[in-house]
Order: C-alpha cells, then structure tokens, then sequence
C-alpha cells in the first residue's frame, strides 16, 4: 500500500494549466522529494493533497483510501510561507493549531508540553510569537506541523530561515519521524537536500510529471557511462570504442581526464585494462550525475523544445 | 461544526483578553456622559459668569426705554456721524441707531458693531424693540396687560396611543426622536467598528501567512463563518455590559439626585398614575422613558445588530480576503458604506421626522438599510407586517452576502500580491472549488 497515490489529477486556472494529468505514487515511510521549478505547480499538488483546493479531475489516495476529510488529521503541513498568529503566545498556538488538526485540548496540551521540551525551549511557552526571532518561530512552526503525530507530512522547503545547527536539528527530527513509520513529502529546490536525504524524487516541470521513480534508479537511469580517470602522464586516445571528453593536469605530470565510453557491451572492466596499458592509471571513479545536474539537464532540455 | 466552535472560542478569547476591550467596554459608557456633563457645565458657568456688553444708543424717535437685563445702554446725545466717531474710539460692543419711525412700520433701525455679533444678541435686541413697540401700540389701542394675558391660551396635545388591546399609551415624539437617533447611531457604529475589525483580523491572518495553515486544518467557509461569529460574541457581550452598566449607573445618578425610590419601583407606580398625571417637567419625561418596551427595543436592537453585522461583516471579510494591506482595502470599502450612510443620513433628513413615510418604510425593509433605519422608526411603533418582512429579508440579505463573500474569500486567501479590481473579484466568484 503506498502512502499516497495520484492519478491523473489535472487543476485548470482561469489562464492556466497548474497540472496536467499528473500521477504519483508515494511509498510508505520514505523520504521523498517533489522537485521542480518555481510555478511548475508544486505547490499547487500540494493544497490538493492538503484539501486547500480540489482538484478539476484525478483521483487521489492516502493510505488506501480515498482522499477525505477526516484525512486531515493525517497529514502535517508546513507550507513555504511560514506564519502564526503574532499576538498569540507559543503555547496558546500550538494548542489551537494542534486542536483544529482534531487532538483534544487535554492531548493537545501535553503534546505541545513534550515537543517544547525536547526542543529545550520550555521558557518560550509565554512568549508572544512576535517576540521570537525568525529561527525560533520557525522552530515553533515545525512543532505545530508534526505534533498531532501525521502519518503524512508535507514540508515546503524545510530549511529555509534555519541556521545550520537547528538545520542539522531538524534533519534529525525528519529521520526520526521516518524511521517511526511517516512518510514525509520535501518539495525543494535544495539539491544537497535530495541527495542526502531523499529516498524517491518526483520532478514536474510546467504542470507536467517528467521524471519519478527512486533516487537509485533515476541515477542508474542517467549514467552517462562516464568516468573520471587519474593518470600519469599525457594521453593521447584514439579508439572507436570509448572517447576522451576533458583533460586536465592536477600537479605536474599528473593528470585528471573524464572518458565515455561509446560501445555498449564495452564494460568498465575492460576500460580500465585498456587504460592501463597505455598509462599508470591512479584511480578510476564512475562520474554518476548529480540531482543537481540531472534536474538541470531535464528542465532545460525540456525548455528547448 | 466542533472545529467552527473552536475558531469562534479563539476569535473571542483574542479580543476578549485584550485591554483595549476592556476600556472600551467599561470606559466609553462612563466617558460619553462625562464629556457631556463637563460641556454642559462649562456653558453654565460661563453664561452665569459673562458681564453685559455695552451699548451706546440714539434715539430720534422718543419711543425707546432701555432694558438693562442684557446690555448696559448709555445714551448718546448728538448725531449718527459722530456718534460713529466716538464709537469707534471707544471699547465698547456696540451702538444702536433708532431713527424717527412710525409704529406701524418701524424701519431703519440698525446696530453697528466692531465683531460679527451672535444670533442671540441680535435676538435680544430684536426681541427688546419689539416688546417695546408691542407696549406702546397696546397703550395706543387702549389694551390692557390683563386682557391681553387672558386671550393667550397654552395647549398640549397629549399623543395617546390606541393599541389593539384597547391600553391607552401616552408617548412624545420629541422622547421617541431621541431614542429612534439614539438607537440608529449606535447601530451604525457597532456594524461599522465591528466590521472593519473582521476585515482587519482577515487581512492580519492573510499578511502574516498563517492562513495557509489554518486552511488545511479547516475549510475557508469554516474559518470565515468562526471569525465573524466570533466577533459578533463580543460585540454581544460588550452591549450587554453596557447596558447593565448603564442602569446600574442610572440608578445611581437618580439616587443621588434625591429621587429615594428605587427606579424600577418608580416607574410602576407612575405608569399607575398616568392619566391623573399633568404633561410637564421631568417626571413626565421619566414616565415617558418609563413607557417605551424596553425588552422588545432591545430584542430588536440585537435581532438587527446581528443581522447587519452579519450582512456587512460577510462583506468585510470578503474585502479583507482579497487586499494585501488595510490601505489597499480602503477603496473597497466604500462601495460598501454607501448604504449605511444613506440610511445614516435618512435617519436624520426623514425617517426620525416621518418614521411612517413611504421613504423610511421602504429603507426599514431593504436589507441593507433596515438593521439602522428600523431602529430610527421602532421606538415610533412599527406595524407588525413591516417589521416581520424585515426580519425575513435582512435573514436572507446575509444569508446571500455571506454566500458570495465565502466564495470570494476562499480564493482571495490564497493570492499574494496580485493586483485587485471588481473584474478580478467576480473571477474568483465564478471559480469553482
């Protein structure tokens, strides 16, 4: 059973397509990244899931069942615009806001309670939102998204506002909360974050879902059959069966060349018995293409058409 | 529904707990009475304490005798011209001219002075010339003070409501005015201040981005709904303080005043007492007051509070939705006010002067008029037909506001920084979920 599945879910603005036809799948208690974009329409897919708007067509499921009200309580959203009631203190508001995700005031209460606690902020329970510095409300909003306990949960670039230690902090919370069994759902631009923290990506582009799948096998899918090579010594290359793309010298005498190889069937193995035959070979990598670079290359690739 | 409530408990607690509400609540019912007080007290001492302007005067006719209970006259022997010259020289206020005349069209009389002289003076001097003149044609026709004195007779119709009951209720007008201006200003201020406090509260919600949050926890209608009903709990419980809190301290005042009964006390026994009572002075008043239903004014007052709040308040929210900033809902807002102030102007201009007019009655059942101008014309007596289709209208008239407002709202949350016009509203109207 997967976390969540959308089937052709379409959303038409007056002037414009937000989603075409896009279908997802989600797996249970996994990590995964909805990349794309600005105005590709993440966001968009995002408030059909959240039940902000509905969707012109499509269907979508949760946990089985079809998406409904009661699924509310299911779900944790922290949306890209981060904001809470200013005058409100902190421990009114996450009571208030755990209360309208369907905890009652007494759970609610001691929820709030514990999460404040384990953050080792306990002194800010009092304190007017307006009063706390950036970093700290978003801390509190973090709170607020994850404490009714969401099987689900939805972050919008979870990491802007965040200095680097409380980006560390809620990096381990997110593994945490994944390795208890939620499913949680990154929409970024952030690459680094993909490729450290995301198990499955989707990537939409202009409305469109071009590319999904696990982090591994969109990879795999891209190896260029290139690979980084340390030599001694200069190279010359003149073979049908592989090709030399970049050479540069790392310290004298001592050079780094990036080769394709152009045959299929021509392995790795037989790359490098090749190589050494003609130089001192010193390492040899395989160059997998990053998130970054298979996102870019998509994304313009598609704007080229 | 349990999440609707929660909203509302919130929306209430928010406003509630502020100190503002509580000076305004406890405040503004002792201040309005106090400023009044102190005015009136400041004109008072100052009539008492004003010394009489001097006048100099001419007369060429030998008919004018000074009255020396406003002006001090002092007699100027000479001519006009130079009795100019010395005025002008002099400090003092003013200088009457009265020529030569003829009693039965006395003309010519003019008053010189160095400042613009107020109605009243003028209306004392005037008066003066003419009790004089009167004085001297009575002498001339041989009439006697006494005769005169007995042709004057004082009457006052006293207004005697027949209800289908058969009671007879004595009411005036000039009591029924007050309280008709009374009731319909404080309609339009409440629908006003707690209106725009509705559209303030969206738009705070919306700039500080919160609302995405809340709407995935609740449907806009929902979170709408809260927020208007919530502020309408406090605008209840604020009246309700103050209308204890203005008997409380009615009863006070006439305590203190020397009036021992207790007021309720009083009030019976002078509605037992009424036909044998005369049409004058305060107790009159009293009895009067004493007589307006006050449970059935006040049961409306809240029945059209309620509705008109809820009928401009839908509105407001709706605004508030769509705008990025207060300054940017100004220009909304005044399509929204134009009705309010025509039934705030009619109160005044007709309704209060013919409350039973084809005008007020028509303003007293269009939704949009009816919460102020019915509470101009209820103190008056409204048939029950009248009033049964206003209430069934201004129902409806939220209802259909609240309607459009909630499909406007539901998008305009969402939208930042996207240019608003009337075109673009209707947009979102037509919008489906």
């Amino acid at each position: 059973m997967e976390a969540l599945q959308a089937q052709n879910v379409t959303k038409r603005y007056t002037n414009h397509l937000a989603l075409d036809n896009v279908s997802l799948s989600i797996p249970q208690q996994t990590i995964f990244g909805l990349l794309g974009p600005n105005g590709a329409g993440k966001t968009t897919f995002i408030r059909i899931i959240n039940q902000i708007i509905n969707s012109d067509s499509g269907t979508i499921s949760l946990f089985g069942e079809p998406l409904q009200e009661k699924h509310i309580g299911t779900i944790g959203y922290l949306p890209e615009e981060r904001g809470l009631y200013k005058k409100l203190k902190v421990g009114e508001q996450l009571v208030y806001l755990a209360q309208l995700k369907g905890l009652s005031r007494k759970a609610a209460t001691e929820k709030s309670k514990a999460w404040i606690k384990k953050f080792e902020v306990t002194d800010w329970w009092n304190k007017k939102v307006e009063d706390l510095s950036k970093g700290m409300a978003q801390k509190v909003q973090f709170i607020s998204t994850v404490m009714h306990e969401p099987r689900l949960i939805i972050l919008d670039e979870p990491f802007s506002g965040f200095d680097p230690v409380n980006a560390q902090l809620i990096t381990r919370e997110i593994l945490e909360l994944k390795e208890k069994g939620c499913t949680i759902i990154f929409s970024t631009h952030r690459m680094e974050t993909v490729e450290d923290l995301c198990d499955h990506i989707a990537l939409i582009d202009r409305s469109k879902k071009i590319l999904e799948g696990s982090k591994k096998q969109v990879k795999q899918n891209y190896r260029t059959n290139t690979y980084w090579v340390e030599h001694k010594g200069k190279l010359t290359l003149s073979s049908p069966k592989y090709e030399l793309i970049e050479q540069q010298e790392v310290e004298d005498t001592y050079y780094r060349s990036v080769v394709k190889v152009l045959e299929s069937g021509y392995s790795p193995n037989q790359l490098i018995r090749d190589l050494t035959e003609i130089t001192e070979v010193h390492s040899f990598i395989e160059k997998i293409p990053t998130m970054s670079e298979i996102f870019i290359s998509l994304v313009k690739g598609g704007s080229n058409e | 529904m349990n999440k609707i409530l929660l909203i509302i408990q919130r929306e209430f607690l928010n406003r509630v707990q502020k100190k503002s509400f509580l000076i305004a609540t406890i405040l503004l019912p002792l201040i309005f009475p106090a400023i009044m007080a102190v005015l009136v007290y400041v004109a008072i001492e100052q009539k008492k304490n004003a010394t009489r302007e001097t006048i100099y005067y001419i007369d060429e006719s030998g008919y004018f005798s000074p009255d020396t209970t406003k002006f001090v006259f002092k007699r100027f022997e000479g001519n006009l011209n130079d009795a100019k010259k010395v005025f002008q020289e002099s400090e003092d206020y003013g200088l009457l001219y009265v020529p030569k005349l003829e009693l039965s069209n006395p003309s010519g009389i003019a008053l010189y002075t160095k400042v613009n002289p107020s109605p009243n003076e003028i209306g004392d001097i005037e008066n003066m010339l003419e009790n004089r003149i009167r004085e001297l044609k009575m002498q001339k026709f041989n009439i006697e003070q006494k005769v005169l004195d007995s042709l004057k007779t004082n009457i006052s119709v006293q207004n005697v409501n027949l209800s289908d009951g058969g009671q007879e209720k004595t009411s005036d007008s000039k009591v029924l005015f007050g309280v008709g201006m009374a009731c319909g200003i404080l309609m339009y201020m409440f629908i006003f201040i707690y209106g725009a406090q509705i559209m303030q509260g969206i738009i705070e919600e919306k700039t500080s981005k919160v609302v995405e949050v809340i709407v995935s926890s609740v449907k806009p209608f929902q979170l709408m709904m809260g927020k208007i009903v919530g502020l309408a709990s406090v605008g209840l419980l604020q009246f309700l303080i103050w209308i204890l809190l203005i008997t409380t301290l009615s009863s006070v005042v006439l305590a203190l005043f020397g009036l021992e009964m207790p007021q309720q006390q009083m009030m019976n026994e002078m509605s037992q007492q009424n036909a044998a009572m005369q049409s004058q002075g305060s107790m009159e008043f009293l009895r009067i007051i004493s007589q307006i239903p006050f449970g059935y004014m006040i049961f409306n007052f809240l029945f059209y509070f309620l509705g008109g709040y809820l009928l401009y308040g839908a509105l407001f929210a709706a605004v508030g939705s769509a705008v990025d900033s207060p300054a940017e809902a100004q220009q909304f807002m005044f399509p929204i006010t134009i009705p309010m102030l025509i039934a705030y102007f009619g109160l005044f201009t007709f309704i209060l002067d013919d409350p039973h007019g084809p005008i007020s009655v028509w303003l007293s059942i269009i939704p949009f008029t009816s919460p102020i101008a019915m509470m101009g014309r209820i103190a008056f007596g409204v048939p029950a037909w009248q009033l049964a289709l206003s209430m069934v209208l201004l129902v409806g008239g939220f209802m259909f506001t609240t309607w459009v407002a909630a499909r406007i709202y539901r998008v305009g949350i969402l939208m930042h920084g996207t240019k608003i016009n009337y075109k673009v509203m209707a947009k979102w109207f037509m919008m489906k979920g």
